[in-house]
């Protein structure tokens, strides 16, 4: 499954391509596309059944970030869009974000120090 | 001196009150299980026409309320106490659910082992002539459950084969000093029961111990056997639980197996459902008391059981800090004959 979705993005990418789009924007681009694909799965109810079948393969690709936004955002609407949507948006992805950029940050003291 | 104890644990009640009435009101996928046939009502939407999870639950507490007066034939006027409580933080279902009620209310908390908890307290108010009627209820809903304990439904995870499914589903039943049964006679309450355990997706494991350290106690303090029983039935322990307590009650020397069963398991239809080890929450075992077992007890079919409901009394905060899981498991005797 985890496949079938990289497959995804790469004909995405392929096509932007084509299209005659640069490197870094057909980068951009795909990402968004798959989010927002990620995210509308999410929102259909059909991205849990997936992640039932498939696993780390739908929650590794970026498509799994989206869902692990989204669906937060869907389960706390109903506290609001302060304290509901708003506040707990990031309760899966915060500590991803924290520590990835963390660690970014970490990797590129690293980096320069050794240059 | 307290002359209705016997033992450590255990109340004999000397004017065992009746269950007159029982109902159950559960959610779609209980009511494709293989029970759907002993419930009194199966709501094919999880949010039962409210806006959100919490206020659905409360309508099925408040609606298995109505439901059970309705076929005990008694209004809410005639009710001395309602003993209630769910899994949601401050017993939220059965606050909001029952506060139209207008009836005496006293809230109870042993997370998935909640309706036999009310059901000892009920029978010993009835018994000690503190009431002529009480209403023992509790809910659980998986949606509202999920929430609060574990993951955002959509989110795409994939659960662990010993992670049990809550059961979405309201139970309740009307005890009362008069009536033909069948009657709650013993009563055995839980200590706390800690094994150490920590993993919140192996609750039937965590759970276990606590069952076993019940029965054999109610085994200990009344000099009954296993054999005394039509039925041994645990609340929501689930394939892994219900396999560790029949070994560990067995290594305390009393065999159960032959008629031993588990609501977490007899709810679903665990390969076709999908539910992995099986039922749990505190629908899970009152629905299918209400449901099922009441039912077989009027038939006949069955004249004595042993209700064990179990209970993980984790929280979210306690399990995020590391803590192990304190669990508890409340038993009471339901006979169709006063012995």
């Amino acid at each position: 499954m985890g496949g079938t979705i990289c497959i995804i993005g790469q004909f995405i990418s392929n096509l932007l391509k084509m299209k005659g789009l640069g490197q870094d924007e057909t980068a951009s681009l795909t990402s968004i596309l798959m989010i927002s694909i990620g995210a509308l799965l999410t929102g259909l109810n059909v991205y849990d059944d997936i992640g039932r079948f498939a696993g780390a393969g739908s929650i590794v690709p970026i498509t799994g970030f989206a869902n692990s936004i989204v669906s937060p955002a869907m389960e706390f609407k109903s506290e609001g869009y302060v304290m509901g949507v708003g506040a707990k948006m990031f309760v899966i992805a915060g500590p991803v974000l924290v520590y990835g950029i963390s660690a970014s940050v970490i990797a590129g003291i690293i980096h320069f120090l050794l240059r | 001196m307290a002359t209705k104890r016997i033992g450590k644990q255990t109340v004999k009640l000397q004017n065992p009150p009746s269950i007159i009435a029982t109902a159950c009101i559960v959610g779609p996928k209980e009511g494709e299980g293989p029970l759907r046939l002993y419930f009194d009502e199966i709501i094919d939407d999880e949010l039962f026409g409210e806006k959100t999870w919490e206020k659905a639950e409360s309508k099925l507490m408040r609606e298995t309320f109505a439901k059970v007066l309705k076929k005990a034939n008694k209004t809410a006027e005639d009710i001395d106490y309602i003993i209630a409580g769910d899994l949601l933080n401050q017993c939220l279902a059965a606050n909001f659910g029952l506060r139209e009620s207008e009836v005496p209310f006293f809230g109870v908390y042993g997370a998935c082992s909640t309706m036999a908890e009310s059901m000892s307290i009920g029978s010993m108010l009835v018994d000690g002539n503190f009431a002529d009627n009480v209403v023992c209820l509790t809910s659980s809903h998986f949606c509202s459950a999920e929430k609060q304990f574990r993951f955002p439904l959509e989110l795409g995870t994939q659960r662990p084969p010993t992670a049990q499914w809550t059961v979405t589903g309201s139970g309740g039943v009307v005890i009362s000093n008069k009536g033909n049964g069948p009657y709650i006679t013993h009563i055995t309450t839980g200590k706390i029961v800690d094994m150490g355990i920590k993993d919140v997706n192996n609750m039937g494991a965590a759970m276990a111990p606590a069952a076993m350290d019940t029965i054999v106690s109610r085994f200990m303090d009344t000099g009954f056997t296993p054999e005394d029983y039509d039925l041994i039935v645990t609340g929501d322990l689930g394939a892994v639980g219900k396999e560790i307590c029949d070994e560990l009650t067995r290594e305390q020397g009393y065999n159960i197996s032959k008629v031993y069963n588990d609501c977490g398991l007899m709810i679903y239809d665990r390969q076709k459902q999908d539910t992995h080890a099986g039922g749990s929450g505190c629908g899970c075992s009152a629905t299918v008391f209400a449901g099922f077992i009441y039912k077989k007890l009027l038939e006949g079919v069955i004249n004595k059981v042993l209700f064990v409901a179990t209970g993980a009394l984790l929280s979210t905060t306690s399990s995020q800090q590391g803590e192990s899981i304190p669990c508890i498991a409340h038993a009471v005797s339901i006979s169709n004959t006063i012995s």
